[in-house]
C-alpha cells in the first residue's frame, strides 16, 4: 500500500491504496464519495467522470497514484455549500434531464466541462460531446436540453411546446 | 485487475531505470491498457508512469514540421495542433472528450491498435518516432497490430510530423467502440500523395499505394475511380466484412481528398 | 394554461435533488460492517460437463474465507420459473431445473460454477483463478432451429428434447386462419429476426446478503424492479426462508427496463452465503460479467403472413416464432413469447382471424426473459412490418392501408380475436396527429433535397397497441402465472396531516416519488410536498409486485386511489362529527371539509389530528388513526396506443442511416405528469431506435458470446439520435381504472423500431434500391450489403 494526497472538492484527503486501485474505487471506498458511478469496465460510459486539475477525466480509468497531488471535483462538491444546485444541477432538475439518476453524476461533470470550453454549445455539439457518456434513460433529449438551458440559451419549457 | 508496482518518474533516463524491473510497462493515459488491465490480459509487475514527465508534452512548429511530444493529450493536440489541421482535426475525434484529456499519442503509436487514429497519422504524413535512443522512420515503424519497431523499454519522447500542403482524415466508426472502422488519412506533400488506413486490416494501419500513385498524378477523387481496394487480409467481423470495409476505404479516400 | 400542480402538471422530480448531488442510495453505496465479498467463477465455455473441480488452492489462499460448489446447494432449490406454459397438446412445457451454480454441466458462456467468498474483492477473484476446473466440453447448441432437429445435442439430458413448448394461439382458429390464407386475394409473406438484446440498464446488478445469528433474520439488498416477488421466489421456492424471517431491499435502482424483474442465483446466494460465512457478503457486477449473467431480450425468428381481399382489407394473420429460451427458464420468460406476443396481433386492426405458434427453444445461451415490452415489440414489429410491405406490394400509401382497417372509435370496447378486449382507443386520431406532426405532406420535397446530396431520404411509419398494466390476476392466473398481479398501497395519514403512501410499486428512474402525491394532492387539496413514496423494502410496504409492464400508475396508482378513497371516507366521518353534520353532507375540497350548503368547515390537518388525539371523537363508531391499505386487481389491461413516423435518410456509399426525426403520437389515457410521460417515450424510443439501428446480441457457432462489451455492443450515444417530437394529446381514458390511466413506460420501445426499418426500406426504394427487408440492427455495413444485393 501506497500514500496517496490530493485535493477532493476542495478539502486535503490522503489514504493507502494498491497501485492497482482506480481513482473511482478512492473515491467510493476510501473518501465514500458514491456519488460517482462505475457503469462499465471499458471506459465508455463515463458514470465515473470527475475533473482533475480541471479537466473531465473517466475515474475509472485513472490509478488513484497518479492523481497524487491533483485538485479533483467529483459531483457531490457541485452545489453551494448551503445546498442550492449549481446552474447545470438545476437544469437537469428543470428540463428532466435525468431518470434512474446512475448515469447523472458523470453527465453533470461532462456538461460542466463542456460549457467551460464551449459556453454557448450548439446541440450538435452538446451530442458530439456526449460521446463518452451513455444513458440509458432519456435518449439524451432532456439532457440536451437541459445543457443548453444551463448555458443561458432559450429552450422552450418542459413538456409545454 | 492484478496488483503491480505503480511508479511515477520525473525525467525520461528514471523512467528508462524503471522500465529494466521485470515485466515492467509504460503508462502513458492508459486509456486503452487500463481497460485491458482490467479484464486480466495484461499483468505488469511494475507499471511506470510517464504523465509526471513535463519534457514529454507540448506541441511545437518549427521548419514546417510539428513535434509532439509523446505524452501530450489529445486534447492538447487538437488545440494547439493548429499548425496541421488535419492532425489537430483527427485528435479531436478520438474517443470522447475524457479520454483525450488523458490519452496520449506516444501512448497510442506505442500501442498500435489496428483501429486508432493516430497511425493512420503517422503512417500518412510519413512522420517520425523519436524514442530516448533513436528516430524511427515511419515506414520501418509500425509492424502488424499490436506490435511495433520498438525495443524493450524505449520510450517513445515525441513524433514529429512534417505538415503536407494539403491533409484530410476521414473517420467510418464502429457503432460500439467508436473505434475506426475504417478510417483513411490523406496527405499531399511536394513529394506526392501518402494514404493509409487504418481499423480495416489485420496487420494494423497500412497505406494504399496505388491510390498513392493516382492522386500524386491526380489529386482528386475521380483518380481512384477506376481504383478498389482489396478486401484480402482485411478484418470481418461482427460490424463488416472485408468487402465492406475495403468498398469504405475507397469511399473515404474519395472524401478525404475531396475535403483536403 | 398547463395545470401547476396535481394530475396534469408537469412537477419537477424531487428526486432529482439526490441524484444530482451524487447523495442517491444504489445497492452498491451500501456497505455493511465486516461485509465480503463474492466472485462467480462462470463458465466460458457454452456446453460441458464438469469433470472436476479443485478449489484447494483457492482455499488456501490468504483472506479467503470459502469456495462454495453446487454441492453446497444440495439442500436447497433451483431457481424457480414463475409462468408455466400450456403447449397445444394441453400439455405443460418441459421445465428444467435451474441450479444456483452449476450441477454437473454448464449450459452457457457465464454460468457459474464457482463462487469463491474473500475479505476483497480482488483477493475473490485472485482466488477464483486458482479454481482448477475440468470440462468436457460437448457440441453447442445455439441455432433454435438446428437444436430442434433429430439427433441434436441437448442442453438438458433430462428433457425429451430441447423444445420448452410448441403453443398455437388461438389454437381452434387455425384452420380457418389456414382457409382464408389458401384463398386471399393477396398474402403478403415476410420472414424477419427479431435481434437479441441486453437490457444494459447503467447501474450494473448488485447483491448483498446479511445475517444475524442473533435473531435468524436475513436481509438481501438488490437491484431489483420487485422486492417481494424475490422474497417470495428466492425465500419460498430456493433457500426455504419464511417471510418474516427476510427482508428484501431494493433501494434506489440504477434502471431496470426488465431485466431487473427477475430473481437470480446471484441474489440466492449471497443470502445463503451470509448465514454459512456468517458475514455479509456483497457481489457487484461488472459490466463485462452482466453482458453474460443478466436475462437477455428478444430472439425471436418469425414469419408472418398477412391475408388481404380484393379491397385491401385484412382477412387473416399467420405467423410462425421460434423463440430462445437460453439454457434455462428465467423467472418469466415462458409467457414473453406467448401471451405477452399472441394477444397482440390483432394491433391496431379489425383482422378477423388470427393464429400464431411460437416454438420455445433451449439453448447454450444465457437466459432470455422480459426487456421492455416484451413480447409486444416483437408483435408490433413483425405486423407492421408486413402491413408495410403489403402496402408496397399493393401500391397503396401505408397510411392509407393502415387507417382502412383501424379498428374504428365507436367499435370499442372491442373484442380481437386473440382473447383480449380493447376498452378504449383512436387510432384514427393518433395518426391524424403524426401525420400533421411529421409534415408528412411536405416529405417529397424533402426526398429531393436529401437526393440533391447524394443521400436517400424515407419515412417509415408504424402503429402500436400494447397490453399493459399488467394484469388481472384470475386471468394471469388461467393462462399459467404462477403469481398474482395485484398492486397494494397504504395512504399512511400522519396526525398532523402529511401523508406517507407506501406502494408495492417500484421507481427505478420512472418518477413515483413525484408523480404518486401529485394524485393524492389532487384527491386531497393538499401540497404535494404534505406526501412521501416509501417503496423498495418488504419490511415497510405490504406485498406488492412491482414494477413491470408499464403497470406502476395503472395498478399501483390505482390500488393508491382506492386506499385514499377509503382514507377520505373515514375522514368524511370524523368532519362529520367534528361539525356535527351528516356525513353524506361532507364534501372535501383544497384540503377542507365543507358542509354542503353552509360556511362550516373544517381543515385537513384538524381531522387528521382529531384521528390521532380522539378527545372529540366517534369512538363508538370507528377506530382512531387514519391509515389505509388496498390492493388493487385490474378487471383489464390497459391498452395504450400509438403512431410513430421515423425519418431517415441512408447514405448509399456507407451503407449509414442517419435517424433525422421521430415523431410519436400516443394516446395514454390520462396523463398525470406529461414531462414524466415525455421522458419515458423519449428513453423508450431511444431503447427502439437501439434496436433497428444499433443493438444486437451475438453468439458464435461455439456458443461464444461476440458482443460481451460495450467495444462490440453498440450502445445508443446521443450522437445517434435525433430530438423526439412526442405528443400525448389524443386520449382516451382507459375505462376500468379509477384514474383513466393507460401505463407510457414501455410504448417508445414498442412502436419505434418498425418505424426506423419502414423508413429504411422506404428510402432504399425511393433511391432505386426494392429491398424487402433487413434484419435488425440496421447497421451501415448491412444496409450496404443490401444495397450492394440490388446492384
Amino acid at each position: 500500500m501506497t500514500e496517496v494526497s490530493m485535493v477532493v472538492n476542495g478539502r486535503k484527503v490522503s489514504g493507502n491504496v494498491e497501485g492497482r486501485t482506480l481513482l473511482s474505487a478512492f473515491l467510493r471506498e476510501n473518501l465514500g464519495l458514491t456519488g460517482t458511478h462505475v457503469g462499465c469496465d471499458t471506459s465508455q460510459c463515463g458514470a465515473c467522470v470527475v475533473h482533475v486539475d480541471g479537466a473531465a477525466v473517466k475515474s475509472c480509468t485513472m490509478f488513484a497514484l497518479d492523481a497524487e497531488g491533483a485538485d479533483v471535483a467529483t459531483i457531490e462538491g457541485q452545489a453551494a455549500p448551503d445546498g442550492t444546485l449549481n446552474v447545470i444541477q438545476q437544469a437537469f432538475q428543470d428540463y428532466h434531464g435525468l431518470q434512474c439518476g446512475f448515469c447523472t453524476p458523470g453527465m453533470v461533470m461532462s456538461a460542466a466541462a463542456l460549457l467551460k470550453e464551449n459556453p454557448k454549445p450548439s446541440e450538435a455539439e452538446i451530442r458530439d460531446y456526449l460521446e463518452g457518456n451513455i444513458c440509458r434513460c432519456t435518449g439524451y433529449h432532456n439532457i440536451v436540453r437541459a445543457i443548453m438551458a444551463a448555458s443561458g440559451q432559450d429552450v422552450p419549457a418542459v413538456a409545454a411546446e | 485487475m492484478y496488483n503491480f508496482e505503480f511508479v511515477k518518474p520525473a525525467t525520461v533516463d528514471e523512467a528508462v531505470a524503471a522500465l529494466q524491473a521485470e515485466d515492467a510497462q509504460p503508462l502513458s493515459g492508459g486509456q486503452t491498457l487500463i481497460p485491458t488491465m482490467k479484464q486480466r490480459l495484461n499483468a505488469p509487475s511494475t507499471l511506470v508512469s510517464l504523465i509526471g514527465i513535463d519534457s514529454l508534452k507540448g506541441v511545437s512548429e518549427a521548419g514546417g514540421v510539428l513535434t509532439i511530444g509523446a505524452g501530450t493529450t489529445h486534447a492538447t493536440v487538437a488545440a494547439e495542433a493548429g499548425a496541421y489541421p488535419a492532425l489537430a482535426a483527427l485528435a479531436g475525434g478520438i474517443g470522447d472528450p475524457a479520454v483525450r484529456n488523458r490519452g496520449t499519442i506516444g501512448g497510442s503509436l506505442a500501442n498500435n491498435d489496428p483501429a486508432a487514429c493516430y497511425p493512420a497519422a503517422a503512417l500518412g504524413s510519413g512522420a517520425t518516432v523519436v524514442t530516448n535512443t533513436r528516430e524511427i522512420a515511419i515506414d520501418d515503424y509500425f509492424q502488424g497490430m499490436f506490435t511495433t519497431a520498438l525495443e524493450e523499454g524505449e520510450i517513445i519522447t515525441a513524433v514529429k510530423f512534417p505538415i503536407p500542403e494539403k491533409a484530410n482524415y476521414q473517420k467510418f466508426e464502429q457503432p460500439a467502440s467508436r473505434f475506426a472502422l475504417v478510417g483513411v488519412f490523406v496527405a499531399k506533400t511536394a513529394d506526392g500523395v501518402r494514404v493509409a488506413v487504418t481499423g480495416a486490416s489485420e496487420e494494423g494501419v497500412f497505406r494504399w499505394t496505388e491510390a498513392e500513385a493516382a492522386l500524386s498524378a491526380n489529386f482528386a477523387p475521380g483518380a481512384i475511380e477506376g481504383l478498389s481496394a482489396s478486401a484480402d487480409g482485411l478484418i470481418g467481423d461482427l460490424h463488416g466484412t472485408p468487402a465492406y470495409r475495403a468498398s469504405l476505404i475507397k469511399t473515404l479516400t474519395k472524401r478525404a481528398v475531396t475535403a483536403a | 394554461m398547463p395545470k401547476d400542480h396535481g394530475i396534469g402538471a408537469s412537477s419537477k422530480r424531487r428526486e432529482d435533488v439526490r441524484f444530482l448531488t451524487g447523495e442517491g442510495n444504489y445497492t452498491d453505496d451500501i456497505n455493511i460492517a465486516g461485509q465480503t465479498y463474492v466472485h462467480f467463477l462462470r463458465s466460458d465455455v457454452a456446453h460441458g460437463t464438469i469433470t472436476n473441480i479443485d478449489s484447494s488452492a483457492a482455499e488456501a489462499m490468504d483472506g479467503v474465507l470459502r469456495v462454495f460448489t453446487a454441492k453446497d446447494f444440495e439442500a436447497v432449490g433451483g431457481i424457480p420459473c414463475g409462468w408455466q406454459v400450456t403447449d397445444k397438446f394441453g400439455e405443460p412445457m418441459q421445465e428444467p431445473k435451474h441450479p444456483v451454480l452449476a450441477e454437473g454441466k454448464v449450459r452457457y458462456v457465464g454460468d457459474p460454477i464457482a463462487a469463491v467468498v474473500a475479505e476483497t474483492p480482488e483477493l475473490a477473484r485472485d482466488a477464483a483463478e486458482a479454481i482448477v476446473v475440468d470440462i468436457d466440453e460437448l457440441p453447442a447448441v445455439v441455432d433454435m432451429k438446428a437444436a430442434l432437429t433429430d439427433g441434436a445435442t441437448k442442453v438438458h439430458d433430462d428433457l425429451t428434447s430441447n423444445l420448452c413448448y410448441d403453443w398455437g394461439f388461438v389454437e381452434e382458429n387455425k384452420a380457418a386462419v389456414d382457409d382464408a390464407i389458401a384463398n386471399a386475394a393477396h398474402v403478403t409473406t415476410l420472414e424477419l429476426v427479431n435481434n437479441r438484446l441486453v437490457a444494459n440498464p447503467m447501474e450494473p446488478r448488485v447483491a448483498i446478503g446479511d445475517y444475524s445469528r442473533g435473531t435468524d433474520d436475513y436481509t438481501l439488498y438488490t437491484t431489483s424492479q420487485n422486492p417481494h416477488v424475490i422474497r417470495l421466489l428466492m425465500g419460498a421456492f430456493v433457500l426455504g426462508i419464511p417471510e418474516h424471517k427476510l427482508r428484501v431491499v431494493a433501494p434506489d435502482v440504477g434502471g431496470g427496463f426488465g431485466t431487473k424483474i427477475f430473481h437470480y442465483a446471484e441474489e440466492a446466494f449471497v443470502t445463503f452465503a451470509a448465514k454459512a460465512v456468517n458475514r455479509p457478503v456483497k457481489w457487484t457486477s461488472s459490466r463485462s460479467e452482466a453482458f453474460i449473467s443478466d436475462a437477455h431480450g428478444r430472439d425471436h425468428v418469425t414469419k408472418i403472413e398477412l391475408a388481404l381481399d380484393k379491397d385491401n382489407n385484412f382477412t387473416a394473420l399467420r405467423c410462425e416464432t421460434y423463440a430462445n429460451m437460453g439454457a434455462y427458464l428465467s423467472t418469466f420468460a415462458p409467457s414473453v413469447p406467448t401471451w405477452l406476443h399472441g394477444t397482440l396481433l390483432a394491433g391496431n386492426y379489425t383482422t378477423p382471424l388470427v393464429y400464431t405458434n411460437v416454438k420455445a427453444v433451449f439453448t447454450n445461451t444465457v437466459p432470455v426473459d422480459a426487456y421492455r415490452g416484451a413480447g409486444r415489440p416483437e408483435a408490433t414489429f413483425q405486423l407492421e412490418r408486413v402491413v408495410d410491405k403489403a402496402a408496397r406490394e399493393l401500391g397503396v400509401d401505408p397510411t392509407e392501408l393502415r387507417r382502412q382497417n383501424f379498428i374504428k372509435p365507436d367499435q370499442f370496447p372491442y373484442d380481437t380475436p386473440v382473447a383480449v378486449t380493447y376498452d378504449t382507443g383512436n387510432y384514427h386520431a393518433t395518426l391524424d396527429k403524426a401525420l400533421e406532426m411529421s409534415d408528412y405532406a411536405n416529405f417529397d420535397k424533402r426526398v429531393a433535397e436529401s437526393k440533391s446530396r447524394g443521400k436517400l431520404r424515407g419515412l417509415g411509419v408504424a402503429h402500436f397497441i400494447e397490453a399493459c398494466g399488467i394484469a388481472p390476476s384470475n386471468l394471469v392466473g388461467q393462462l399459467g402465472a404462477r403469481a398474482g398481479l395485484y398492486e397494494s398501497a397504504t395512504v399512511r395519514v400522519n396526525a398532523t396531516g402529511s401523508i406517507s403512501v407506501l406502494t408495492g410499486s417500484h421507481s427505478h428512474g420512472q418518477g413515483h416519488e413525484t408523480t404518486f402525491p401529485q394524485v393524492i394532492a389532487e384527491m386531497i387539496g393538499i401540497d404535494e410536498s404534505q406526501i412521501d413514496i416509501v417503496h423498495g423494502d418488504t419490511s415497510k410496504t405490504p406485498m406488492g409486485m412491482g414494477t413491470y409492464g408499464s403497470r406502476s400508475i395503472a395498478v399501483g396508482g390505482s390500488a393508491m386511489v382506492r386506499a385514499a378513497e377509503k382514507v377520505i371516507n373515514k375522514a368524511k366521518k370524523i368532519a362529520a362529527h367534528l361539525m356535527e353534520a351528516s356525513e353524506a353532507d361532507i364534501e372535501l375540497a383544497d384540503g377542507q371539509f365543507t358542509v354542503a350548503g353552509t360556511d362550516k368547515s373544517v381543515a385537513w390537518g384538524d381531522v387528521t389530528l382529531a384521528a390521532y388525539v380522539p378527545h372529540n371523537y366517534p369512538l363508538e363508531d370507528i377506530e382512531p388513526g387514519l391509515e389505509e391499505t388496498a390492493f388493487y386487481d385490474p378487471s383489464n389491461f390497459t391498452y395504450p396506443s400509438g403512431a410513430y413516423f421515423c425519418e431517415v435518410e441512408v447514405d448509399p456509399e456507407t451503407g449509414e442511416v442517419d435517424v433525422l426525426g421521430f415523431t410519436a403520437a400516443d394516446d395514454f389515457g390520462t396523463v398525470i405528469n406529461p414531462m414524466i410521460v415525455e421522458g419515458q417515450v423519449h428513453g423508450g424510443v431511444a431503447q427502439g431506435i437501439g434496436q433497428a439501428l444499433l443493438e444486437n446480441c451475438s453468439y458464435d457457432d461455439n456458443g461464444q458470446l461476440l458482443s460481451g462489451s460495450y467495444m462490440d455492443y453498440a450502445m445508443p450515444r446521443a450522437s445517434d439520435l435525433p430530438s423526439f417530437d412526442v405528443d400525448h394529446s389524443c386520449q382516451t381514458p382507459c375505462t376500468h381504472n379509477p384514474l383513466g390511466v393507460k401505463g407510457c413506460g414501455e410504448a417508445g420501445a414498442i412502436g419505434s423500431p418498425p418505424a426506423l426499418v419502414n423508413g429504411v426500406i422506404d428510402a432504399l426504394h425511393r433511391g432505386g434500391y426494392p429491398v424487402e427487408h433487413i434484419n435488425m440492427p440496421l447497421s451501415p455495413s448491412r444496409v450496404w450489403e443490401a444495397i450492394q444485393s440490388m446492384k
